[in-house]
């Protein structure tokens, strides 16, 4: 294997990792916030929440579309495994984004009879993240794959682990939303969020344990990795790290402040996708394909890559731009200045 | 029962992208429309202009949200329904979707939330900007994604190895032979069908007496460019079907409904082609006219459907009739564009009501066109998926029937109850028409990054 063949499958592998660890924290914290729609039942405090993350929501969004064309662009080989293999979650998941994206318009077009796009939004939201989860889930048991193709059931991710995984990204998002709010309100919401968050925090954590012993029992490759001499100490400030942005997460609740918690609740979801990561370096297709076995031919990879070189930084920079354009916190009922 | 999942795929497919298309037909245009009309207001200072923009600027905001969500959805069916499509033109197709992400999603999506709700939160020069680019970043992604199609109807740039496509030449691949004419006939397209909109809202108003002064403004920015427009378009098409002769000559000869490739061919104006016979069946023709229109001389030859097997020829009944819609859109668009710009330049456009009254009901006409077009060029590729490389029914993924029966229920129903109420939303806005809080000076707007078509319509419940 020459340094061409055998580095940019790994350039690629790491930009499509970050594009999906981008997406997980920006749209991470806005589908929470349609989480936590069921549990503010007030108006005008669903209209802030909501406003708090509308003039972003479609650019975080696009980080998936980004996920899914680097996959296609650079490993069509999994893209073409991976999509059929979980493909009533990804379609579900999909359809959950419809309902809570055009929620986002429809709901004001619809004052004041709103409370079916509330519900869409809520409903969208929870469908999509549960989805989300469940395709991570059934993506990390491993995806049955002969002759380069899927070649498994329909029904394969309706097992306990992928359910359970659903399940844990739905309090997962549903604490960054929390402390996102908590960051972009004040008065009554950052109130309530502060409280949610507490309640939630201990909640990630439990789960977030129960799936570093659940993956390497039932995973043996996952197993070898982190239980074995030297692996071992050299991966444990993986735990050790979350430990202590889960600890500064908590302080930051209890000691009033806006932006600790979710600096913290944002760095422990990276080092659980970190964790995630090193659990299956280098499968692309666990337990089957690794990076080079999917990678398109090295004229594709280049091609783009060198649009991903120049537009990037200038994605990023204008996305901050928005970002700092709406900084500041939303007030109740009245919105940005 | 054994489910034909592939047929299920096809379904699907051409259920999902046909809604999904819709929207960027639409928005493409209108995105341009408002930053144009923010650029005139900031260059005149009339406010009449600023106010057309943010009401416009609502109605975007619903379709623009129900082009991204549909869009989403596209952008992972090439993976869960057509997987081995992905596995064999994936080299070649994804750097193009990539690039699309890239330079277009990014820009449009995030400049949007400026555009929405930055009114009073950059300096109205900065947000003129970020209404301009969310047009350019519209421009791009149809770029892109007629470079992607277009590879797909006429390939270039590449090599077949082992039964697939690697890439040689990235130029020959975005232009490929059918590139540029395509480009030209959808953009304009898009262009046609929100200016056919604008007009048909302009002459909306007129005729119920409402907003004279926006509706005017409507009325002459719609009617020019649809005057001006149809005919460029019925020439880019011209030029489009003479490339498409040149490359894919059985989708001319589905067209024409033409079998026999020895004779010179007949306009079929009106015929039920019959592919058990090979030949017309109630035909009303007119001898040599196709001949003339596609080889520009009376006895010209040009190849027939007998000269392709059948299991290479696309279906002729959907190809040559969707066409005949498509060109009778174009008809009509030029009668409304032209007998408009007739009473205009006589000074009687705006007092003529039988016109008027017409005009109100041209804002379909583009989208029929468009639906109708893509099935002419979809269908008549057919029986490939990347003609000459991959044929459909090799290009499904290995999924069970089952499954994609249930999400193909899904989808109808969930697009069908959202897109339906959508349209219904953006009906409402136009009935309430540019009022409100988008009539008064920006300084007195209450500063709230409500969805942008909240406070109109919130009055418009009220009221």
């Amino acid at each position: 294997m020459d340094a061409i063949t055998l580095w940019l499958p790994i350039v690629w592998a790491a930009l499509i990792g970050t594009a999906v660890a981008l997406y997980v924290i920006l749209d991470g914290f806005d589908l929470g916030i349609g989480i936590l729609f069921p549990f503010e039942p007030d108006e005008k405090r669903r209209d802030t929440m909501m406003n708090s993350v509308a003039p972003f929501w479609d650019g975080n969004e696009t980080w998936l579309i980004l996920g899914g064309g680097g996959l296609l662009v650079a490993f069509p080989l999994a893209y073409a495994v991976i999509l059929p293999g979980l493909y009533l979650p990804i379609i579900i998941m999909l359809l959950g984004l419809v309902f809570r994206g055009v929620a986002f318009e429809f709901r004001w077009a619809a004052k004041p009879k709103h409370l079916l796009w509330d519900n869409a939004f809520a409903v969208g939201s929870i469908i999509a993240t549960f989805m989300q989860g469940v395709v991570l889930g059934g993506y990390l048991q491993g995806i049955h794959v002969e002759n380069k193709a899927f070649a498994g059931g329909p029904l394969d991710w309706l097992v306990p682990f992928p359910l359970f995984t659903g399940l844990a990204l739905l309090v997962g998002y549903a604490l960054l939303a929390s402390t996102w709010l908590i960051m972009k309100t004040e008065g009554s919401i950052a109130e309530s969020a502060r409280g949610w968050a507490k309640l939630l925090l201990p909640v990630v954590l439990i789960l977030m344990a129960i799936i570093s012993i659940w993956t390497p029992l039932a995973f043996e490759r996952i197993a070898d990795r982190w239980f074995t001499w030297p692996n071992m100490l050299y991966l444990s400030p993986v735990p050790l790290l979350t430990a202590c942005a889960a600890a500064m997460c908590w302080y930051g609740l209890v000691a009033g402040r806006d932006t600790m918690p979710f600096v913290c609740a944002v760095a422990m979801f990276l080092l659980g996708y970190l964790g995630l990561i090193i659990s299956n370096v280098p499968y692309l297709v666990p337990p089957t394909l690794t990076v080079w076995d999917a990678a398109a031919v090295p004229e594709s990879q280049i091609f783009t890559l060198i649009g991903v070189l120049i537009m990037l930084p200038i994605i990023l920079g204008y996305t901050a731009f928005v970002y700092w354009t709406f900084r500041g916190k939303v007030r109740e009922g009245e919105g940005y200045h | 029962m054994e489910i034909d999942a592939d047929l299920l795929a096809r379904i699907q497919f051409a259920f999902t992208v046909s809604l999904h298309i819709i929207f960027p037909s639409f928005t493409i245009g209108l995105s341009a429309f408002i930053a144009t009309l923010l650029v005139r207001w900031r260059m005149t200072g009339r406010d009449h202009l600023l106010r057309l923009a943010r009401f416009w600027t609502k109605i975007f905001a619903v379709s623009f949200a129900m082009g991204v969500v549909s869009g989403v959805v596209m952008s992972y069916e090439f993976g869960t329904n057509w997987s081995h499509f992905s596995v064999v033109v994936g080299n070649v197709v994804g750097p193009l979707i990539g690039y699309e992400v890239l330079t277009a999603f990014f820009l449009e999506a995030t400049f949007l939330g400026i555009m929405l709700f930055g009114w009073n939160r950059v300096p109205p020069g900065l947000h003129v900007l970020s209404a301009v680019l969310v047009a350019v970043g519209t421009s791009l992604s149809a770029f892109w994604i007629l470079a992607a199609n277009s590879w797909m109807q006429t390939p270039a740039g590449h090599v077949i190895r082992d039964g697939i496509a690697y890439p040689v030449d990235w130029i020959a691949v975005i232009f490929n032979p059918s590139f540029p004419y395509r480009f030209a006939h959808m953009f304009t397209a898009a262009y046609l069908t929100t200016s056919l909109v604008v007009l048909a809202v302009g002459a909306r108003y007129l005729v119920a007496g409402r907003f004279p002064e926006d509706a005017k403004t409507m009325l002459r920015m719609g009617l020019g460019m649809v005057a001006i427009l149809t005919p460029l378009q019925m020439y880019i098409g011209d030029a489009s079907g003479l490339n498409t002769e040149k490359h894919q000559p059985e989708k001319i000869a589905a067209i024409e409904a033409h079998w026999d490739g020895n004779k010179p061919g007949a306009l079929e104006l009106f015929a039920i082609p019959n592919e058990k016979t090979e030949s017309n069946d109630f035909s009303i023709s007119i001898p040599n006219w196709s001949s003339l229109l596609i080889t520009h001389s009376f006895d010209g030859l040009y190849p027939g459907l007998k000269n392709f097997p059948p299991q290479d020829r696309p279906p002729v009944i959907p190809v040559f009739f969707a066409f005949r819609i498509m060109v009778g859109m174009g008809v009509l668009m030029l009668i409304v564009g032209w007998v408009g710009a007739w009473l205009w330049a006589r000074g009687r456009l705006f007092t003529t009501r039988w016109y008027l009254d017409l005009a109100q009901y041209a804002w379909p006409l583009g989208f029929i066109a468009v639906l109708s077009g893509w099935y002419v060029t979809e269908i008549g590729r057919q029986p490939w998926v990347a003609y000459g490389i991959l044929r459909t029914a090799d290009a499904a993924s290995p999924v069970a029937g089952s499954a994609v029966l249930t999400t193909l229920v899904l989808f109808v129903i969930v697009y069908t109850c959202v897109f339906g109420i959508g349209v219904y939303y953006i009906n409402r806005l136009i009935e309430h028409g540019p009022t409100g809080a988008a009539a008064k000076p920006p300084e007195a707007l209450p500063s709230r990054p409500l969805a942008a078509a909240g406070p109109a319509a919130h009055e418009a419940m009220e009221e």
